[in-house]
């Protein structure tokens, strides 16, 4: 870049790397997703509906995951922020 | 001995990126190569390849036909001779739709495609659905189709997780299969600008090997004009470019073209001339 315009432009992020920063976020959520078993989703709604029984939350503040940890062990680690009074 | 043809299949996800033009110009090219080579239609429905590669008036059956037996697989398989003596194209049915793809039949067409073929290009439609899924099944290798624009990323992201997991390659015999990526539409200037995303921010993204850059170039659309690949005009970037990805299909390593901006006078830039 050079030229009498290119000082207002180097302190400014360009959309180009607003770009990358929102693919790298995005991508790495759905290979993650991609990864997890096939019946995630229904367990992850089965398990939202159960909760919100007792309590409101909305389903973002449920987060499921499976994880290898290690050879033969995986780990189911279920997490809800729970806004109980 | 094994000396069965290899299929590729030319892929990206996300519609009019240019895997049209890209299967239309790598069939082409390997042709001109001395690879006896097919292109196959898979965009049932949507016939495109056709007019592509120049020889909609020749066609009489399809793939599908072939499939369904209603023809013998040779009378659905057009020979391109105004472009090579070793190029061959089928393609897709304009009335059916993708249901009449079933694996069985697929796989039966391969099989003998193979052992007639060095080269068969499987140019796959738009999205994740059958027909994307036959075209990627029985490759070999795959070429993954990617604009420098952000749901093209996305979506060529999600195709190689399809590459992975969906393919007899990976299903039957556990392997990987090996992933090429293939930027088409490049803009140096822009890239330089700021407002495209470059090569390496791809790269950071799909981490899969580059196997060419294809600057956007007007020579493109005048090429589908005349239904000629545009790997065959030899005096276009595009045309070029594409020239490479042969090559380096074939094994050779040359440095990739095309890909710095233009250096322009105060006044080229001021107008943003050409
Ligand atoms: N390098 C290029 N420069 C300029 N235009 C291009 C380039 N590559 C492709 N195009 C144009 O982009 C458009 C879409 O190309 P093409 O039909 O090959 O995409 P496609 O991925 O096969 O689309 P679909 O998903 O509908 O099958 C066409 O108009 C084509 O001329
Ligand atoms: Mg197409």
């Amino acid at each position: 870049m050079s030229g009498i315009f290119s000082f207002w432009r180097s302190n400014k992020k360009t959309s180009a790397s607003i770009a990358k920063e929102r693919l790298q976020v995005i991508v790495a959520h759905e290979r993650s997703a991609a990864s997890q078993p096939e019946w995630m989703p229904k367990l992850q709604q089965e398990i939202l509906e159960v909760i919100k029984k007792y309590v409101e939350i909305d389903s973002s503040a449920l987060n499921i995951e499976v994880r290898n940890e290690g050879q033969d062990i995986s780990v189911l680690e279920i997490n809800v922020d729970c806004p109980i009074k | 001995m094994d000396n069965k043809g290899k299929i590729i299949v030319v892929t990206s996800g996300k519609g009019g990126v240019g895997k049209t033009t890209s299967s239309a110009s790598l069939g082409a090219g390997l042709a001109l190569a001395g690879k006896k080579t097919v292109v196959i239609d898979f965009d049932v429905g949507l016939r495109n390849l056709d007019l592509i590669m120049g020889c909609e008036r020749k066609v009489v059956f399809d793939f599908i036909q072939a499939i369904k037996k209603e023809c013998k697989l040779n009378q659905a398989i057009i020979h391109v001779k105004q472009i090579s003596e070793n190029l061959y194209m089928i393609p897709a049915s304009q009335t059916r739709d993708k249901d009449h793809l079933s694996l069985e039949g697929v796989q039966e067409i391969m099989e003998q495609l193979v052992q007639e073929f060095d080269y068969i290009v499987c140019d796959s439609p738009a999205g994740i659905e059958k027909g994307a899924k036959m075209a990627m099944y029985f490759a070999d290798e795959a070429v993954v189709v990617t604009n420098p624009e952000i749901s093209s990323v996305r979506d060529s992201d999600r195709m190689l997780g399809f590459l992975d997991s969906s393919t007899r390659l990976a299903e039957v015999e556990g392997k990987r299969i090996p992933q090429h990526l293939l930027i088409t539409r490049y803009v140096p200037e822009r890239v330089e600008n700021g407002d495209m995303l470059s090569l390496q921010d791809i790269d950071d993204i799909l981490g899969i090997p580059l196997i060419g850059v294809i600057p956007e170039s007007r020579i493109v659309l005048d090429s589908s004009n005349q239904g000629k690949p545009v790997i065959t005009n030899q005096d276009d970037v595009a045309g070029k470019a594409y020239q490479d990805v042969i090559k380096r299909l074939l094994g050779e390593e040359i440095p990739l073209r095309f890909i710095e901006a233009e250096k322009k006078g105060f006044f080229g830039r001021l107008f943003g001339a050409r």
